[in-house]
């Protein structure tokens, strides 16, 4: 691993492409042999992770309720 | 007539036979994915509450044509775009790409976290992020940590934000993104790419701060 080749500042910037599996088979190798050494972006990817399982979780929103009323009462009027 | 093997053939037979519960169901699930799509087209956020009241309107008419060629939520979100499109272009609405991506070079980090140019191992890691697998479940879903990542993401861009509330938020796939929002592949993961990479800087400050207490 050379200073300016596949420096971590230049891999955090691809590791959502990673995350997406939308690297080309060599880059993608160069990656993970990367992480396989270093800690930093190692720990950013977990986070990257932790980031959209968190994210999934969020409540879902509710409508309101005035907006639901339009809605059903458009939905039992209409004839089938 | 829809195939009976099609794998939303029950939800559409009960909106058929106006079960309210499932139409009530569908609306819950879709209705602010609506407006987030619709937004991408229109120039305000009323006007998208209005097109996706008129998706739905519209949803309901055609519902006994849905043939069954796509899921329906494929079927639904056409409509939509449909509707948005049509009613963006009423309003001479021309979203230019500059603005859906701003080229602005953000890095997802920034450069003073990374060593410079001088030294041996320039572009590697100072001050690296902190590994967060020994820490506990409950204390990384904390209420505070969840906060934290809704004020994150609320202050996206707009075009970040749909795109990455309906891609993490709401579990979309890529293409359906693309689809709805009329964007490349690569542009919906450029968009993406800034949208987490902020609400991940944001977790991190959170967490260091809790850490720090």
């Amino acid at each position: 691993m050379t200073a300016d080749g596949f420096a971590c500042r230049y891999v955090i910037e691809i590791l959502s492409d990673y995350l997406e599996d939308a690297l080309d088979a060599s880059t993608r190798q160069d990656l993970e042999e990367h992480l396989a050494e270093c800690d930093g972006c190692t720990a950013y990817l977990d986070q990257m992770r932790l980031t959209i399982r968190l994210s999934g979780k969020f409540d879902q929103d509710d409508v309101p309720e005035s907006i639901m009323n339009v809605l059903l009462n458009a939905y039992r009027d209409e004839s089938t | 007539m829809i195939d009976l093997r099609h794998p939303d053939a029950a939800l559409v037979a009960a909106l058929l036979l106006r079960d309210e519960t499932a139409f009530r169901d569908l609306v819950t699930r879709y209705h602010r994915s609506f407006i987030t799509v619709a937004r991408q087209y229109v120039s305000s956020s009323a006007l998208a509450e209005e097109v996706a009241q008129e998706t739905w309107l519209a949803v309901i008419r055609m519902l006994p044509q849905f043939e069954g060629r796509s899921s329906l939520k494929t079927w639904i979100f056409t409509i939509l775009t449909n509707q948005a499109r049509s009613r963006g272009s009423r309003e001479h609405r021309i979203v230019p790409l500059s603005s859906v991506i701003a080229i602005d070079g953000e890095a997802a980090v920034d450069a003073s976290r990374f060593l410079d140019a001088s030294h041996r191992w320039g572009g590697h890691w100072a001050n690296p992020p902190r590994r967060i697998e020994d820490l506990p479940e409950d204390f990384l879903e904390g209420a505070e940590t969840m906060a934290a990542l809704r004020r994150a993401m609320a202050a996206l861009p707009d075009s970040q934000q749909r795109v990455m509330w309906l891609r993490d938020v709401k579990g979309w796939t890529a293409d359906e993104v693309c689809a709805a929002l009329d964007l490349t592949e690569v542009n919906q993961r450029v968009l993406l790419h800034r949208a987490r990479s902020k609400v991940r800087a944001s977790l991190e400050n959170q967490l260091e701060s809790d850490l720090s207490r």
